[in-house]
């Protein structure tokens, strides 16, 4: 039996909206092991964003339990979040969210600051992760000197940087092209095969599911699983 | 790149906006300095430290003249070795050019202000002749006024006895200052006083708005000008002595209270200040809240992201503050040259300090509001774009 990464049990999400309560996630149950790659589908409202801020402790669930690398994350106020975040998890977003006023590398670096790390090792830990995202050469461009796919390689080498077991992925080839999403979902197949990451992709293309372990779909906030052989 | 490198990287995000926005804090404080020094001369306390003249004029104000028969009791006092006077004469040149014109005992002056040079044939002249006038170099080179020439001049304040205005003056002499800083006070012109006494409509005869008395030791200046006070205390001519310097100050003082004016202006250019850096402040905050919550997501704490904004707004203010209070220290030293040292307007430790402590103060009015809003921004929400 392989040693989970993610543990998700009875989990209920609800959010307020006005006076309206709307129940997202029903009881949801989720494991899923180290070294994992799963893509979680389903059609918009269904939950899949919700359930990866969950996983990556960007939210708190109404009830039930989130266990990320043994730890119960949903019971951590947020600063240990925060914190939790830093060391244990890596964020791509669809729109790479990079800072717009700094270079490739200082923005691989930012979540470095947080460390205690010196500068030269940080500098040496963003050349390594810009090094394993094929983007060496891009380092001192701004995000507006790039394309869409070099922005997103520059978002996973900043997710890569420090070295977080769990990687979560929302939508992150949507605003891309098929070959450039092809090619950054190569890079996390990489990722998860030969530097052991787990990751969770959000994502609506079947095709962009397909080079994941594993497809979960969501609906209505309840899970049904498919299993696949990548 | 470390943290304080992010928050100037940030600053600069829209550097036009940023520039504009840090040349109106340079502003502010230039202004702040300049005041803020005004305020500090007209709030001191009297100071005879190195004076070699006291002026001596009616306790009630300037403006209410004393008897020029106190003369010879000053001249008594202890350690005064010269007196003379010296009265306002509202002189206006031509159309309306207003001059600094006094009406002086000639000899006296001569003696008591060594540092005005001028050849001693022209002070005898002076002293010898009762239309004869006196100007300094600037207002001489000014108005191209000649030795010999006659100069109409009219007095809104003084009209002569015939109900005239215009009184007629006959150039006799042009004195210059003995080194650059009294040059730069060669700005004035003395006439007669035996002429102003007999000859104005008003029944001031025999008065005079202040005496000059030069000491024989500067050291001794503040002692005698309380033994001169004390002499006449309780008289109908009660008097206050000062220094040159305090004499002028309480000159200006009269347009009104400095302090309030100040007070009322520099309230007024921070108010303005504080609109618009908090204007920038929260716009560059609205126009990045999804970066924000990247920050957050990224693990920094909310903590750490409202010191983000906090350091911004802090190091805005802390650039265009000392910018300001620099350029402030320069245009003081450019007006204390300027004025012959007569307005020492140099920002000392206590104007520095207060400009220090406006900009934490205006970091953090600016700053606080942003950064709590940047604070309590909920990561989801933020990236949802609600």
């Amino acid at each position: 039996m392989p040693e989970s990464m993610v543990e998700v049990a009875k989990v209920t999400k609800v959010y307020q909206r006005g006076r309206q309560k709307i129940e997202v996630l029903h009881g949801l149950d989720l494991d899923i092991p180290k070294g994992d790659f799963v893509a979680l589908m389903g059609p918009s409202g269904s939950g899949k964003t919700t359930l990866l801020n969950l996983i990556g402790g960007l939210d708190q669930p109404t009830s039930g339990e989130v266990r990320v690398g043994g730890s119960r994350i949903d019971q951590l106020g947020s600063g240990e979040l925060a914190r939790w975040r830093a060391h244990n998890v890596g964020f791509v977003f669809q729109f790479y969210n990079l800072m717009p006023v700094l270079t490739a590398e200082r923005n691989v670096e930012l979540p470095l600051l947080l460390t205690k790390l010196s500068s030269a090792q940080r500098r040496k830990n963003v050349a390594v992760a810009l090094e394993v995202v094929g983007l060496a050469d891009r380092a001192k461009h701004k995000p507006r000197e790039l394309s869409g796919g070099q922005e997103q390689r520059v978002a996973i080498a900043r997710a890569l940087v420090s070295d977080p077991q769990l990687l979560v992925c929302d939508e992150p080839t949507g605003d891309l092209d098929r070959k450039t999403a092809d090619e950054i979902l190569g890079l996390l197949q990489v990722l998860n095969r030969e530097h052991g990451k787990t990751i969770v992709i959000v994502t609506h293309d079947p095709k962009a599911a397909e080079f994941a372990r594993r497809i979960l779909h969501l609906e209505k906030g309840q899970l049904l699983e498919q299993a696949r052989a990548a | 790149m470390t943290k304080s490198g992010f928050v100037i990287a940030n600053l600069f995000r829209k550097r036009t906006r940023t520039i504009l926005t840090l040349l109106s804090v340079i502003t502010a404080f230039l202004l702040f300095g300049l005041l803020q020094s005004v305020n500090t001369i007209f709030s001191a306390g009297a100071d005879f430290v190195g004076a070699t003249r006291l002026i001596v004029q009616a306790r009630v104000s300037f403006t209410s003249p004393l008897p020029i028969s106190m003369l010879p009791k000053l001249e008594a006092v202890p350690g005064v070795a010269r007196v003379g006077y010296s009265q306002w004469f509202g002189g206006v040149w031509q159309e309306n050019t207003p001059l600094i014109m006094f009406s002086i005992d000639p000899l006296r002056h001569h003696d008591i202000y060594p540092e005005y040079v001028m050849p001693e044939g022209e002070w005898q002249a002076f002293a010898d002749t009762r239309t004869g006038m006196i100007a300094g170099k600037m207002v001489a080179e000014q108005y191209g006024w000649k030795l010999g020439q006659k100069i109409p001049i009219s007095s809104n304040i003084f009209p002569q006895k015939n109900g005239s205005k215009a009184w007629s003056f006959d150039l006799v002499g042009i004195f210059d200052g003995k080194d650059e800083n009294w040059k730069k006070r060669t700005n004035i012109v003395y006439m007669q006083h035996d002429y102003f006494d007999e000859a104005n409509q008003f029944g001031m005869k025999g008065r005079t708005n202040f005496f000059i008395l030069k000491l024989t030791d500067s050291a001794r200046a503040e002692a005698t000008a309380k033994t001169v006070d004390a002499m006449f205390e309780n008289s109908p001519d009660e008097t206050k002595t000062q220094t040159e310097k305090d004499f002028n100050i309480s000159f200006v003082k009269q347009i009104g209270d400095i302090g309030l004016i100040v007070r009322w202006i520099l309230f007024a250019v921070f108010f303005t200040l504080l609109l618009v850096v908090g204007n920038t402040m929260a716009q560059s905050v609205r126009e990045r809240i999804p970066e924000l919550a990247v920050l957050k997501t990224l693990g920094f704490s909310d903590r750490s992201v409202l010191g983000f904004v906090l350091a911004e707004a802090f190091a805005l203010c802390l650039a265009g503050g000392l910018v300001g209070l620099s350029l402030a220290s320069l245009a003081g030293a450019m007006v204390e040259k300027g004025t012959g040292g007569q307005f020492q307007l140099h920002l000392d430790g206590s104007v520095w300090l207060l400009g220090v402590l406006a900009i934490v103060l205006m970091s953090v009015a600016v700053g606080l509001l942003p950064g709590l809003r940047a604070r309590r921004l909920r990561i989801v929400d933020a990236l949802a774009g609600h």
